[in-house]
């Protein structure tokens, strides 16, 4: 036992970084499904885009100017995104806004290919999170240390957010029923705005983490971990926050100790055969029953 | 006149079509072999590979479209058709070449060889090929029944995102070095017969070739679309509870309807197999789903002829028309935005402001018809003459 | 009554969470008859439709048709703490039967909605034509490579008598939603008919009609149970069109029964009042 958790404490620790980064993704999907019932495809490319603004802006910029840029940069685009792609579609089947999110995926990742010039990009070492340190005798990048810390401060936050403020209740409320709450006069569009801002701010955080662990960015760079986080999502129960980050924990895990193992070709399947098999045996996900976690 | 007795509207039209079908294979007939220079090379390019992607934005729209089932799997079945097709058709002498790595590979047939030993080698040509086709089909359709029986349960984002996921799992599995025996693992497939092998004696059918399967698929599924069953799938579209409560089984009509969709998913895997002369289990993407499907939107949802034209609109502005967005300029003027990469921004752009404001796309869910577009004119004209009267009787007043 | 039964309901309950939408419902209709389910708004009537056909498997209960059961349950899992019904023991060893809707319409029960879900992309003459389906011989290759034209074109044929008696022929080729109300109803029944049932489930067919098209729809339902040689079971609000085309009434009221009889018997029953108008709450 002792010997298998030495020789796979690296993984674990990969693992348990992924899975943070996976779960701030993940709170985005989650929380729009919960709102819109829309599978927003375009938010792994939201996510990629963050990258490449870090890219560009600390080319020219100081880390601890760039940094906040990436941050409101990344908002305002998703901001943009509901009002241009999702906004007038409101009333149309859920088939056309789900189509709407896929070419919002494609012309981000295919503005990404023009600007990158399909150059892959090396993100920018940020120097507080390169740091090696060592665990147990693992060697590992600092930001494996901070990713869980952070992504449970976050969620934490914004647990408490949608508790206890104004907004937050609006949330829970138009996520329980659309139609009623606009008839309780709750502005729907500026809540579903604000679920968009909180989603890719969320996400840009975790673009932070992720490049800063992968370090290279391609145009496509943002559709697997998307697509993960949100089976984890799924996992863990769709619309639900903490059921989100459990599930990220567990498919980032698993995924990084299959790697270990040697099958790192089957690591993203893995996470597919995860969904399948919870859609099929409890598609509410672990955390789905409960009704008041829902957002 | 009694429209509705007769299943088959107008007899003229479809002797206008045959009549345009056996013109477009001459004129092919004719590119194939008398006519050379590179800008036609371009336009064999997006011949072939439009009439591909015809076949598979129909039977995308199949799905989608008639029977109202969001599938996102389109790329995994294409991925087994080509795999099919290839590995059944690998000349046996290339299998070392092929299989370097895993030892000559498990399967040591080709379908053309063994037909060809029976009925001479053309016949094998040509029969081993159509035969290879199907057997990737069949092999698609065997796979989607067997991932039908689950999925087709869910509902319509859960059921997109589960056949999507299965499509990635069997992009892994195929690149697997386990299965390399069979698949080739990480590695290429290749030497297979293409379009280019379809001769008869120094005759080449290559482009005809694409187009004779496709027509045939193509007018099956009208066919289907057309009959009873098709009629049943639209039911299930429109009102899932009404169709059950009228005795219409929804398993077993999604099922046929994905086991269908996925059959032509797979013979246009093996088409573009042929086509590209090599297959890579990693070229068949998510990213591939989501290009068909945006065709169909494009060609309108529920509309097969719409599919049609979207798909060599597409394929035409993307490999050949809107080439020049990608060349820094138009001749010598050189324009600021134009590089690499530009034209899919242009097209990318595009699509949305079809999804956003034209969300009917071509051709909504009409049909492009010769009576059709010929009623049409009439009418205009009557209207126009009516209008005139009118405009008489006011004047005369 | 001495006909036989076409339908049996036996001590059905459907559950839903704590919810007790019908309770322990038992009903007999006998064939060639016109039952009616009546009972204010929420009171379970469409459960119970729902319950019959298929879309919903009742918590508990049998429903048998030409004394052939066919929906058999007994609360299983968490319903088995959770069940407030009756009668649990009764069906705890019988096999369950779980059939989905179209099987149920298989067999010969078809049935209207009460918000009209009539195929809105297709035609009038199509809304009909699919509902022969089910009764197609046809396999998918057949049908495709039009192995079996004759089959099709007595469909057709079949389908345009159909739409002739109901009067709706000269609508054919229109978009059914383009129909008005009254019509939209009317051809939901055709197409029920087209399914060749025995056994017609209407819910609530008059709904949104004036007195006028409910007059009629009276006479229409009377008709086409002679010429199908139908057992009519419906669910209705308009009481003076229950009352006047029933041989024998239901009531029931927060899902359970509280009266049952001829229609005379009904209109002087003071719970069947109470129910309805309510009854003041005395301290």
């Amino acid at each position: 036992m002792q010997e298998f958790f030495a020789a796979n404490l690296p993984y674990l620790l990969s693992g348990i970084s992924a899975g943070g980064q996976y779960a701030l993704i993940a709170i985005g999907y989650t929380m729009v499904y919960g709102i819109l019932r829309l599978i927003n495809f375009a938010h792994g490319d939201v996510f990629m885009v963050a990258g490449l603004v870090m890219v560009y802006t600390t080319a020219s910029l100081p880390m601890y100017i760039s940094i906040p840029i990436v941050l409101i940069a990344t908002v305002v685009l998703g901001f943009l995104i509901e009002r241009a792609a999702y906004k007038p579609l409101r009333s149309a089947p859920r088939m056309s806004v789900m189509i709407s999110a896929i070419g919002v995926s494609y012309l981000l990742q295919n503005c990404a290919l023009y600007f990158t010039g399909g150059l892959a990009q090396t993100y920018p070492a940020i120097p507080f999170l390169s740091k090696s340190v060592v665990i147990f005798g693992a060697t590992t990048k600092m930001v494996t240390v901070i990713t869980p810390i952070l992504t449970i401060v976050l969620v934490f936050v914004l647990v408490a957010l949608i508790k206890y403020t104004k907004i937050g209740m609006a949330m829970r409320a138009v996520s329980k029923d659309f139609e009623t709450s606009q008839l309780m006069g709750i502005k729907i569009n500026s809540v579903i705005s604000v679920t968009f801002v909180i989603g890719c701010f969320l996400a840009a955080v975790g673009s932070l983490l992720w490049f800063s662990n992968y370090q290279s960015i391609v145009p496509t760079s943002g559709s697997m971990p998307g697509l993960k986080a949100f089976v984890a999502a799924v996992f863990g129960g769709i619309g639900s926050i903490p059921g989100a980050v459990i599930g990220a924990f567990i498919i980032g895990i698993c995924e990084n100790i299959i790697k270990g193992v040697g099958l790192t070709t089957f690591s993203d399947a893995f996470t597919f055969v995860l969904l399948i098999i919870i859609l099929l045996v409890k598609p509410t996900g672990i955390f789905g029953e409960k009704a008041t976690d829902k957002v | 006149m009694n429209t509705t007795l007769q299943p088959k509207k107008n007899k003229t039209g479809s002797y206008i079509a045959i009549v345009c079908l056996v013109v477009l294979y001459a004129i092919l007939f004719v590119l194939d072999n008398f006519v050379t220079g590179s800008s036609m090379l371009m336009l064999m390019t997006v011949l072939r590979k439009g009439a591909i992607y015809s076949l598979l934005c129909v039977s995308m729209n199949l799905l989608n479209g008639f029977t109202g089932l969001f599938s996102l799997g389109q790329a995994g079945f294409m991925l087994i058709g080509a795999y099919a097709y290839s590995i059944f058709s690998i000349p046996r002498d290339q299998h070392d070449t092929v299989y370097q790595y895993f030892g000559g590979g498990a399967i040591k047939f080709s379908i053309a060889e063994e037909i060809g030993k029976l009925l001479g080698e053309n016949a094998g040509n040509w029969l081993g090929a159509i035969v290879a086709i199907i057997i990737a089909g069949v092999v698609a359709a065997i796979f989607a029944a067997l991932i039908g029986i689950p999925v087709l349960r869910l509902k319509s984002d859960y059921l997109a995102i589960a056949t999507l996921g299965f499509a990635e799992i069997i992009r892994a599995v195929f690149q697997w070095n386990g299965l390399g025996v069979i698949t080739n693992g990480s590695n290429l497939l290749r030497k297979y017969p293409t379009f280019a092998d379809m001769k008869i004696g120094s005759l080449s059918f290559a482009t005809v070739f694409p187009f004779l399967i496709v027509t045939v698929c193509i007018g099956i599924i009208v066919l289907l679309i057309n009959s009873s069953y098709g009629r049943a799938f639209k039911a299930i579209r429109d009102d899932e509870v009404a169709a059950e409560a009228m005795g219409i089984s929804l398993f077993r009509h999604k099922m046929l309807s994905f086991i269908i969709s996925s059959f032509f998913a797979g013979v246009g895997g093996a088409l573009l197999a042929m086509f590209q002369t090599t297959v890579a289990a990693t070229a068949f993407t998510t990213a591939m789903t989501y290009e068909i499907l945006l065709m169909v939107v494009i060609g309108g949802i529920g509309s097969v002829s719409g599919s049609c034209i979207a798909a060599f609109l597409y394929i035409a502005c993307n490999e050949w028309w809107l080439r020049f967005l990608d060349k820094g300029g138009i001749g010598s003027v050189s324009i600021p935005f134009f590089r690499d990469g530009f034209r899919k921004v242009v097209f990318s752009i595009v699509i949305m402001v079809i999804v956003l404001f034209f969300s009917k796309g071509i051709m909504g869910d009409k049909e492009l018809s010769f009576t059709g577009l010929v009623n049409k004119l009439k009418k205009r004209k009557a209207a126009r003459i009516e209008a005139a009267q009118a405009q008489e009787e006011v004047d005369a007043k | 009554m001495s006909e036989n039964t076409v339908l049996r309901v036996e001590n059905v309950t459907m559950q839903f969470g704590g919810v007790v939408a019908v309770n322990n419902l038992t009903l007999e209709i006998p064939e060639g008859k016109i039952i009616a389910l009546i009972g204010p708004n929420g009171a379970g009537k469409t459960t119970a439709f729902n319950c019959i056909t298929g879309v919903y498997q009742p918590t508990n209960g049998k429903v048998s048709f030409m004394d052939k059961p066919i929906v058999c349950a007994h609360p299983t899992g968490k319903m088995k703490k959770q069940y407030k019904g009756e009668n649990a023991e009764l069906y705890l060893h019988e096999r369950t039967l779980n059939p989905t809707p179209d099987a149920i319409t298989g067999l010969g029960i078809a049935r209207t909605f009460q918000n009209i879900r009539l195929w809105k992309s297709m035609t009038v003459f199509d809304n009909v034509l699919i509902a022969k389906h089910m009764r197609a011989k046809q396999n998918v290759f057949s049908a495709t490579f039009r192995g079996n034209a004759s089959e099709e074109k007595r469909m057709r044929e079949e389908t345009l008598a159909l739409l002739e008696e109901q009067g709706l022929d000269k609508f054919k080729d229109e978009l059914a939603t383009s129909l008005p109300y009254g019509l939209q109803r009317r051809l939901e029944i055709a197409r029920a008919l087209a399914t060749d049932p025995k056994l017609l489930l209407l819910d609530e067919p008059a709904a949104g009609m004036n007195p006028q098209e409910t007059q009629e729809l009276g006479a229409f339902i009377r008709q086409i149970r002679e010429k199908y040689d139908l057992t009519v079971f419906l669910i209705e609000h308009h009481m003076d069109l229950v009352m006047r085309i029933s041989d024998y009434i239901y009531v029931i009221d927060f899902g359970s029964e509280i009266a049952q009889g001829i229609p005379e018997e009904i209109q002087s029953n003071q719970r069947v009042i109470d129910a309805y108008l309510g009854v003041a709450e005395d301290e």
